[in-house]
């Protein structure tokens, strides 16, 4: 009697570790492109360093349901050549059921035709419009649109009175884009651009464009792009004597843009995701644990400080993460999925995703801050 | 055999081996790769012409590049031109555009000429990142069709694989033609020494500019193919860096040699792949690779192969012989 | 780009002080000239130029490579060698580094206009340009004049680097626009002529600055290698040089 209850029992263990060791086998293959070399290796460095932390995270806490992830990460080198090849090997070698990344507009740009056609969902990690406007069926993003950050910059300059302003923008993705933003939203605010300048992405000394500048009647002055080029911006017009107030864009919220452009950073002020002073957030944002949890792990792990860049990684894991825990491991479903997600508060901001919507963020997602003595300052 | 024949043989067994290749990859992402392989093979053909056969150095010539691609892209996306029609009105400009140069930049020699190609392909570049509202700027140019025959659209690996395969072959028998003819000899002539070979009668100055359109125009076709199957292109793929990786296969794969740029461009296309697993090194190995090969293989890779299947003929000879 | 990094490197890691850091930058992109010249270029004596410009182009690839790997990917600010803070004469600004920069450039025109004018090696490399084997007849040792020169070179290189880098910031991928212009600056000058040269670099610099306000910013570097491309075209010996005939 005792005997068999025992032999029952121990069937019934040995049927149950099978079952778990069965479930537990194939890990879930995630795919992930990221400049990290090459030109914009500043936006890739840190979110391939940020979404290796998370897949670290998940799996030591149990993975998602039992399963571990993995993830496959490629280099693009912002170049679009290899982000092709590179995404065509995660689709027909590695086989992963969804994408993150890449870190730039134009590598996304690149890969969007090969991914639509092999019915692989992919959420990008870079800010230009076109990516998700027209919404495509397997496209999503966690990058903030420019739109949003220019109108949180035109929205404080009308507060402030500020009506004529001069932009000097660097001819990349990241600036154009900008660019275009800059001008077609300054009728809505009622601010006249009177001066708009352009300087290249490897310039040096930008005082020709200043200079021009500091002839015209500008009461502010909208540099937008990403390091160095605004850091030396920033010191030239110091150099010149520029009394004008600079305002950037989220390009450089990074505390590297702070050292590079020293004395010349103050009272800088830009629009920016909340990571950067999530110790100044009152308790109430919601988003406040994740920003908080996500700079801490970063800082832990990789020793300097997490920035919004790797949190467009952060948040494209944890979006992922979410799907794939309520409806399955296949990529029609997480697809599904990942369009009905409310409500998530991430890094970069609140998301919901709809059918109209795949870019899932308001222009609250960015607030406003100012450098003061060498360190970011929330404008309330 | 005489050499002749010996030659076409190698050329036919060399294009048969490509055009089954794709039945043991079916599907497979080196398929995708062997359509870049293809791109890169006839750019580093067409430079090789030059580099190689005349030994005229250009440090521009993803401009050529760039401006089939550019301009196919353009022409097709914003005016819906027929985009077989545009990919010849896109080499024919290249060409142009070559030839006019051509004449000032081919007089200058060694560093002057580097120097002279460099600018030129650096503003070709700048080019194609300002004007915006051509090009898209340096955000890229999307929604580039995919070239089609009737019903039939290249818009998957294989087809792809076989449009861009079956013009490169041709363009590499092209080019084999053209070095054994009385031009490439001239070439040859021009490459060891200019002065001589004006001695014995040869045109120099128009020879080099002839065969610099000859590389343009092959380099804009190549370009237009990458649009079309790209579907997408971008400034940051026609700049000073992809003419340094243009020069390194052919040097890399040996200069004057029409297979040796197959290897070179197949090298260093695969060669990424790999040095994936080194992570930043890549670019350190692609240094050492140009010194290295430059230093001790002037012939490059192909020389290597040849004198080592030399060795192996002649040890193999040597045994039957010792043997009987 | 050596210059800069490596004085970084000294200045930041070591944390030490600025005139050492700089000495040794120097010194250390030095010993890197000579090795290079020593391994690559030397062994190539007789080869045409095209396989030295190769070669060339690989080295630099590699050191920018290794640069990138020891220093990572970063930009890096190096602290000015006196003080941010700009002096005002009449109306125009300027900073304390602009003059430490007019007055090293100076000094080492100077310095080389002696070197290459009145000294037996300066002399002797001068020589070696001309006509190595000649040179080498009358009892100059082409080998060392050729890498004394990649040494010289090199030294200057990495100075202007560290003088530039204050103002510009330094990382591993600043080298190659900075070392065309400088390129371009030679074609304009003519060649092996010193006070050409300068006055090439501050024609090129005067003319991208003039276009850049004019026309527009975005095609500045257009603008050099415009400029370039037209001398080389119709005077490819220098704007300030006398013609010399070519014989053949």
């Amino acid at each position: 009697m005792f005997k068999n209850l025992f032999r029952i029992i121990f069937t019934l263990l040995f049927f149950v570790l099978l079952a778990g060791a069965a479930v537990a086998a194939p890990p879930i293959k995630i795919g992930a492109l990221f400049s990290v070399s090459g030109p914009a290796s500043f936006l890739g460095e840190p979110e391939r360093n940020t979404a290796q932390m998370m897949v670290e995270q998940i799996n030591k806490a149990g993975g998602i349901k039992g399963r571990k992830l993995e993830l496959i990460v490629y280099d693009t080198q912002a170049d679009a050549t290899k982000a092709v090849q590179a995404v065509n090997r995660l689709i027909k070698d590695d086989k992963v059921v969804a994408i993150i990344g890449p870190s730039t507009t134009g590598d996304s740009m690149a890969v969007i035709p090969v991914v639509e056609k092999a019915e692989i969902p992919l959420i990008s990690c870079a800010a230009g419009i076109k990516i998700t406007e027209p919404v495509k069926k397997w496209i999503f993003k966690t990058a903030q649109n420019d739109v949003l950050a220019v109108a949180r910059i035109y929205q404080y300059m009308k507060e402030q009175k500020i009506s004529k302003v001069a932009i000097l923008t660097v001819s990349d993705g990241f600036g154009s884009s900008g660019r275009e933003q800059l001008v077609l939203q300054s009728k809505d605010f009622g601010i006249e651009i009177i001066s708009d300048e352009t300087y290249g992405p490897a310039d040096k000394d930008m005082t020709v464009q200043l200079t021009k500048i500091r002839g015209s009647a500008a009461q502010a002055i909208i540099c937008w792009g990403t390091n160095p080029g605004p850091a030396i911006v920033a010191r030239n017009a110091k150099q010149l004597g520029i009394k004008t107030p600079l305002y950037m864009s989220h390009g450089v919220s990074s505390k590297r843009f702070i050292e590079l452009a020293g004395d010349g950073s103050e009272g800088i002020i830009l629009p920016s995701g909340r990571v950067i002073v999530a110790d100044q957030l009152p308790n109430a944002d919601p988003q406040k644990k994740a920003l908080l949890s996500y700079v801490n792990g970063y800082r832990k792990q990789y020793k300097v400080e997490g920035d919004h860049f790797g949190g467009h990684a952060w948040d494209a894991i944890m979006l992922l993460k979410r799907a794939i825990e309520r409806g399955g491991d296949s990529p029609a479903a997480i697809r599904d999925e990942l369009e009905k997600t409310k409500d998530f508060a991430g890094i970069g901001g609140t998301f919901n995703y709809s059918e109209q919507d795949h870019a899932g963020l308001t222009k609250d997602a960015f607030v406003l801050v100012q450098i003061n003595q060498g360190d970011w300052k929330l404008i309330k | 055999m005489t050499k002749e024949k010996r030659q076409i043989l190698i050329f036919l067994i060399f294009a048969l081996a490509l055009l089954i290749t794709p039945f043991f990859l079916q599907g497979s992402y080196y398929l995708n790769v062997l359509v870049f392989i293809g791109i890169h093979t006839m750019l580093a053909v067409a430079l090789n012409l030059l580099l190689g056969y005349a030994g005229q150095i250009s440090l521009g010539h993803a401009a050529f590049f760039g401006l089939g691609a550019y301009i196919s892209g353009i022409l097709t996306t914003r005016f819906s031109l027929d985009p077989w029609l545009v990919i010849v009105l896109a080499a024919v400009c290249a060409a142009t555009i070559a030839f006019v140069i051509g004449f000032p930049i081919l007089k200058l020699k060694g560093h002057y000429l580097a120097m002279a190609t460099l600018g030129f392909g650096i503003i070709i570049y700048i080019i194609f990142n300002e004007t915006v509202s051509w090009t898209g700027g340096p955000s890229g140019l999307s929604g580039i069709p995919s070239l089609h025959i009737g019903s039939w659209i290249f818009d998957n690996d294989l087809y792809n694989y076989y449009l861009i395969w079956i013009i490169t072959l041709a363009v590499m028998l092209l080019s084999i033609n053209l070095s054994q003819s009385r031009i490439g000899r001239a070439l040859r002539a021009i490459h060891d020494s200019e002065v001589a070979a004006r001695v014995m009668g040869i045109n120099a100055r128009v020879l080099k500019v002839q065969i610099f359109t000859v590389s343009a125009f092959i380099s804009a076709i190549a370009g237009s193919l990458y649009a079309h199957t790209m579907t997408f292109i971008a400034p940051a793929s026609f700049g000073f860096n992809f003419s340094v990786e243009l020069v390194t296969m052919v040097v890399v794969g040996g200069l004057g040699s029409i297979y040796g740029s197959f290897l070179g461009a197949a090298i260093l296309t695969i060669l990424p792949e790999f040095l994936r697993f080194f992570h930043d090194f890549d670019i350190i190995i692609y240094g050492l690779l140009l010194i290295i090969i430059n230093m001790f293989m002037p012939g490059g890779l192909i020389s290597g192969l040849q004198s080592l299947a030399e060795i192996a003929a002649a040890k193999m000879k040597g045994k039957t012989r010792g043997d009987a | 780009m050596l210059g800069g990094m490596l004085t970084f490197f000294f200045l930041v890691i070591f944390g030490l002080p600025l005139a050492p850091s700089i000495i040794l930058a120097i010194l250390i992109s030095t010993i890197v000239g000579i090795t290079f010249e020593r391994l690559a270029i030397r062994p190539l004596k007789n080869a045409k130029p095209i396989r030295l410009i190769i070669i060339t182009i690989g080295a630099s690839i590699f050191m920018r490579g290794a640069a990138m790997l020891i220093w990572g990917k970063d930009t890096h600010a190096l602290p000015a060698f006196s003080g941010n803070d700009p002096l005002y004469i009449a109306q125009a600004t300027i900073l304390p580094q602009h003059l430490w920069i007019f007055a090293i450039t100076i000094l080492i025109i100077i310095a080389s206009r002696l070197f290459f004018n009145h000294s037996i090696i300066g002399k002797a490399m001068r020589a070696c340009a001309y006509n190595a084997q000649v040179a080498s007849l009358v009892g100059i040792d082409v080998k060392i004049m050729v890498m004394l020169s990649f040494a010289v070179s090199a030294a200057i290189g990495s100075m202007a680097g560290i003088i530039i880098a204050p103002l510009t910031m330094t990382s591993y991928d600043v080298g190659i626009m900075l070392g065309l212009k400088g390129f371009c600056a030679v074609i304009i000058g003519g060649m092996s002529s010193g006070l050409g040269t300068v006055l090439g670099g501050l024609l090129l610099g005067l003319l991208e600055a003039l276009g850049a306000g004019f026309i527009s910013a975005s095609y500045k570097d257009a603008i050099a290698f415009i400029i370039l491309l037209l001398i080389l075209f119709f005077r490819p010996e220098g704007l300030f040089k006398k013609k010399e005939t070519e014989r053949v």
